[in-house]
C-alpha cells in the first residue's frame, strides 16, 4: 500500500481598500451592523455594481507575486445559491476565466525545495455575517457583503501539515509585503480551508476528499490537517466508511465533525454576470504593477542571509514584516555590524515592542539612532548592559543615546586611575574573596567586580575592572 | 436536442426551491420544451465564427476608483425588510440541503 496525503489550500483573504468591490460604502471592519450598506450592496433593485479597480490592480499584485499567468481577458460570473449572507440570491464571483492563474511557489521545508502550483487566484465579493439565534432564527449583518475577497487555490501538492503551515505563513508575508491585505486570520481577513485525502499513487485508489472549515489561525490549520490525515489512515485501518463531505474543526476539542455530507456535486448554476462588462488587463497597466512589487521575503530572507551572514532562523524573524526588514537594514546601512543589529532588533526591540504591543511603525527609536547606541557600545562608552536601560528610556522619549547617556550620567567608567582606586578598596574590603581567589576559586572574583559594579551604578568597564583586579591580585 | 426529461425538470425545480406536485411538474416540463424547441431553431445558424456573446454592449474596462462616501442609514437599510430585529435583518432558518 502506497497512500500518502493530498492537501490542497483554498485561501479567501478580504482586500485593502477604502471602498467595497462594487459600491462606495466604506470597507471597514467592527462598524455598527448594517451601517456600510447602499443599495447596490443590498442588491436592491434597478443598482448596478461598478468594479472597485484598486482590487482588480490587489489581484493582478497578488497573481504576479505567485508567478501566475494574467488573463488577457476575463469576467465576472454569478454563483447562484440560497443563503441569506447574500442579499442579491448570488455572489458575483469569478468561474472559468480567473483574473490571474497557473502560477507556483516554492516552499522551503526542512531545507527541502518543494514546488506547489497555484491553479488561480481571482476576485470576488465577500458574503455578510449571520447570527443564529436559539429560536432558528438568523440576524444578518450586510456590512461585510460585498467588500473585495480574493480567492487563491492551490494544486493539492501539499504532503504534510507542516508544509501547509509552511505556505500560509509565507502567503501571509507576501501579502502583507506587496501591502493588498492585513492578512490577520483572527479577524478573519485572512480565510484558509484544506481538503485532505489520501491517494495510493499505483492505484489511484484514494480516500473521499473531505474539505475543512472554521480555521482561524494558521496553527488550526495545522492541527486539524494533522487530525484528519490521521483520521483517514484510521477509517483505511479500521475499514469504516468514508464519506466526501465538509467538516468542521472543533477547537476546543482538536478534532473535525461532520458539516453536511455532499452527495452530489454543488450546482451553482454559473453564469457570466451580464451587469458587469469583461476585464482586458492592458499590458502597460500589468508592467506598472509587476516594475512596483516589492523584493518579496524568500528574495529577502536569502539576501540577509548572504550579505550579513545572518543565520537562516533570524532572516526569518526579521524578514516576517517587511517594516521590520526594512528597519534592520537601516540599522545595518546607519554602520552597525550586523550580527550585534540583528541580536538587538531580535532581543531588546521586539522584547520592548511586544510589551508596550507596539508595530515597529511606532518605535520612537529610528534606525540610525539605534545604531547610535550600538555604536556606544562598541567604543565601551557604556556596557551592554546599561545600554538596554538606555534603549528603554530613548523608546519612551524619543531622544537620542548621546543626550540619554550624558543626561543620566550613564558613561562607562574606564578611566584607570579611578578605576585603580576602586580595585584597591575592592580588595580591601572583600578579604575573604581575596584568600578564596588565591586558592584557586575563580568564582570568588565576581564578589570584587560586583561591589566595584554596585559603587559606580554598573557603569565600570567590566572587561577592564575584570583585567586590573586579576592583574592586582596576581601581584599580591 | 433531447427532450427535457422528468428528473431534469425536477432537479432545476430543486434547484430553485420549487416544491412542484406531480401535475405541475409535466406542465413545466411541456412549456420548458416548447421554450427548447425555439434553441433548436437558433441551433440550425452556422455560427463558427461568431464569438461566444455574453454582453450585448460591446464594452470592456468599465471601473471606477477607489474612494468611499457615506452609506445609507440604518433605518433606511432595514426599512423594506419583511423581518428586522433593532439595527438586523432577520431571516428564517435556511435548511442547507
Amino acid at each position: 500500500m502506497a497512500f500518502a496525503p493530498c492537501i490542497g489550500l483554498e485561501v479567501h483573504v478580504e482586500l485593502d481598500t477604502e471602498s467595497k468591490m462594487f459600491c462606495q460604502c466604506r470597507n471597514e471592519f467592527g462598524a455598527a451592523p448594517n451601517s456600510r450598506c447602499c443599495p447596490v450592496c443590498l442588491g436592491l433593485p434597478g443598482s448596478l455594481p461598478v468594479p472597485n479597480r484598486k482590487a482588480v490592480e490587489y489581484v493582478i499584485r497578488t497573481g504576479l507575486a505567485l508567478d501566475c499567468q494574467v488573463a488577457e481577458r476575463c469576467r465576472f460570473a454569478r454563483k447562484n445559491y440560497f443563503y441569506p449572507d447574500l442579499p442579491k440570491n448570488f455572489q458575483i464571483s469569478q468561474y472559468d476565466e480567473p483574473l490571474t492563474y497557473g502560477g507556483h511557489f516554492h516552499l522551503q521545508v526542512n531545507g527541502q525545495q518543494k514546488r506547489i502550483r497555484i491553479r488561480r487566484a481571482h476576485l470576488e465579493e465577500d458574503t455578510g455575517k449571520n447570527i443564529h439565534l436559539p429560536d432558528g432564527r438568523s440576524l444578518v449583518d450586510y456590512n461585510r457583503c460585498g467588500i473585495p475577497l480574493m480567492e487563491i487555490v492551490t494544486e493539492p501538492d501539499f504532503s504534510s501539515p507542516e508544509e501547509c503551515r509552511v505556505y500560509l505563513t509565507e502567503l501571509r508575508a507576501i501579502l502583507r509585503y506587496i501591502e493588498v491585505s492585513t492578512a490577520n486570520m483572527e479577524e478573519g481577513v485572512m480565510r484558509a480551508e484544506p481538503t485532505v485525502n489520501l491517494i495510493d499513487s499505483d492505484t489511484g485508489e484514494a480516500t473521499p476528499m473531505v474539505e475543512i472549515k472554521n480555521l482561524n489561525s494558521i496553527k488550526s490549520v495545522y492541527e486539524a490537517v494533522k487530525y484528519e490525515i490521521q483520521r483517514h489512515w484510521r477509517c483505511l485501518e479500521s475499514g469504516e466508511e468514508m464519506y466526501q463531505e465538509t467538516r468542521l474543526w472543533d477547537e476546543q476539542n482538536s478534532l473535525t465533525a461532520t458539516m453536511r455530507r455532499k452527495e452530489s456535486a454543488d450546482d451553482y448554476m454559473y453564469f457570466p454576470e451580464p451587469d458587469l462588462v469583461p476585464l482586458v488587463p492592458e499590458h502597460e497597466w500589468i508592467e506598472e504593477i509587476r516594475a512596483s512589487l516589492p523584493e518579496l521575503p524568500s528574495a529577502l530572507r536569502q539576501r540577509l542571509v548572504e550579505r550579513y551572514e545572518l543565520p537562516e532562523y533570524g532572516a526569518e524573524v526579521i524578514t516576517a514584516d517587511r517594516d521590520t526588514a526594512v528597519y534592520y537594514e537601516q540599522i545595518v546601512e546607519a554602520g552597525a555590524d550586523p550580527k550585534a543589529a540583528s541580536n538587538w532588533l531580535m532581543g531588546d526591540v521586539m522584547g520592548y515592542l511586544n510589551e508596550q504591543s507596539l508595530e515597529i511603525a511606532d518605535l520612537k527609536v529610528a534606525p540610525e539612532q539605534l545604531a547610535e547606541l550600538l555604536a556606544l557600545i562598541e567604543s565601551n562608552t557604556i556596557s551592554g548592559k546599561i545600554a538596554k536601560d538606555v534603549f528603554v528610556k530613548m523608546a519612551e522619549t524619543g531622544q537620542s543615546a548621546q543626550e540619554v547617556v550624558k543626561a543620566e550620567g550613564l558613561q562607562q567608567i574606564s578611566d584607570e586611575s579611578e578605576l585603580g582606586r576602586l580595585v584597591d578598596e575592592a580588595i580591601a574590603k572583600n578579604p575573604k574573596a581575596v584568600e578564596d581567589f588565591k586558592s584557586g576559586k575563580e568564582r570568588a572574583l565576581g564578589a570584587m567586580v560586583g561591589y566595584i559594579m554596585g559603587q559606580t551604578r554598573g557603569q565600570a568597564n567590566p572587561q577592564l575592572v575584570n583585567q586590573m583586579l586579576r592583574e592586582k591580585l596576581g601581584q599580591m | 436536442m433531447a427532450e427535457i426529461s422528468p428528473e431534469e425538470v425536477q432537479h432545476v425545480a430543486d434547484l430553485a426551491r420549487l416544491a412542484l406536485p406531480p401535475e405541475e411538474l409535466a406542465r413545466v416540463g411541456r412549456e420548458l420544451n416548447r421554450i427548447l424547441v425555439y434553441f433548436q431553431e437558433l441551433q440550425e445558424l452556422n455560427t463558427d465564427d461568431v464569438a461566444i456573446t455574453s454582453h450585448a454592449v460591446a464594452m470592456e474596462n468599465v471601473y471606477r476608483e477607489d474612494s468611499s462616501r457615506p452609506s445609507l442609514p440604518v433605518e433606511e437599510v432595514i426599512a423594506n425588510a419583511p423581518d428586522s430585529a433593532e439595527v438586523f435583518f432577520r431571516v428564517p432558518r435556511i435548511v442547507d440541503k
